[in-house]
């Protein structure tokens, strides 16, 4: 799942309204992430997130043929 | 319709505007919302009104003939979108969608004008916005028009992939941005460009480079 800073984080919760698995929650004005399968890691949260809190990494792997 | 005008305050264009004036321009506001996905404002048609965001995420986006979508801002709440068709009076340059549920403060065309004129202080905010957004898309345009950031994209991926023994870093789109020397949007695009070539597969949160001849000979073509 994408991984927040919550030290960065100021609460706005654009990252929650524009997320469309609900995998995001605000729990005492921070954003807390749950785990769910349907996270397509559209990156959309991460995207949107003015202080750069939510990072959503991809894992870069040669295919061996 | 409650609109706060501490709110109004925090807004780039009216920023050193006292209450009455606020007071004033609020009279002209009219609301709009947007669920997600949403397209708020079509390009070529005509301009209809300046925007801002009141709560949400707007994304201004433009797309090409095949297709292809390049996202031009990211508008996040107190900023605002479709403000050059209000005053060069031409069509909306751009679309606009909701990324989620959306709330939008709006000024028709004729009322932004009355604005201009009773309170000059808002024409200079004008300029700066727009000088700011002129700045954000020439180097848009910049990174956009030279192939060269394809290639650096396909480098990073190359020289950052794991060798199947153990995992090489993680790199979100933000960090692949930073060491490219680009904007995120551009990464976006690049990704996608890349995928489209052969040379790479998204596969939810991996990259699997599916092709490495492929991604040298893109590194190595002249830009
Ligand atoms: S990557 Fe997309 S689906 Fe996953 S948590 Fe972020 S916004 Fe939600
Ligand atoms: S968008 Fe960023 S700052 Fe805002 S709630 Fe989400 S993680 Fe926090």
């Amino acid at each position: 799942m994408p991984v927040i800073a919550p030290e960065k984080c100021n609460g706005c919760g654009l990252c929650v309204s524009v997320c469309y698995c609900h995998a995001l929650i605000m729990v005492d004005n921070i954003v807390t992430i749950i785990e769910i399968e349907d996270c397509g890691w559209c990156t959309q949260c991460e995207a949107v997130c003015p202080t750069g809190a939510i990072s959503c990494a991809f894992e870069i792997v040669i295919e061996e043929h | 319709m409650a609109i706060q005008l501490e709110f109004l305050q925090s807004i780039p264009y009216f920023s050193g505007l006292g209450p009455a004036e606020l007071h004033s321009i609020e009279k002209l506001i009219f609301e709009k919302t947007a669920e997600r996905g949403e397209i708020v404002l079509l390009e070529g048609e005509p301009a209809d009104g300046l925007y801002f965001v009141a709560s949400g995420v707007v994304k201004v986006f433009k797309t090409s003939a095949e297709g292809k979508e390049q996202i031009l801002h990211i508008v996040r709440p107190g900023e605002s979108f479709n403000d050059v068709p209000v005053f060069d009076g031409g069509s909306n340059p751009a679309s606009a969608q909701a990324m989620g549920p959306v709330t939008l403060y709006g000024i028709r065309k004729s009322n932004v004008e009355t604005v201009l004129r009773d309170y000059p202080q808002v024409a200079l905010n004008v300029i700066r916005v727009l000088a700011d957004k002129v700045r954000h898309l020439v180097s848009l345009v910049e990174d956009l028009s030279f192939k060269h950031v394809i290639g650096r994209v396909a480098k990073i991926l190359l020289e950052q992939a794991g060798d199947g023994k153990s995992p090489g870093p993680r790199l979100t789109q933000q960090e692949m941005a930073g060491m490219a020397g680009t904007a995120r949007e551009v990464v976006g695009r690049s990704l996608k460009a890349l995928e489209e070539q052969g040379a790479v597969r998204l596969d939810r949160h991996r990259i699997v480079i599916t092709d490495k001849e492929a991604l040298k000979e893109i590194i190595e073509a002249p830009s």
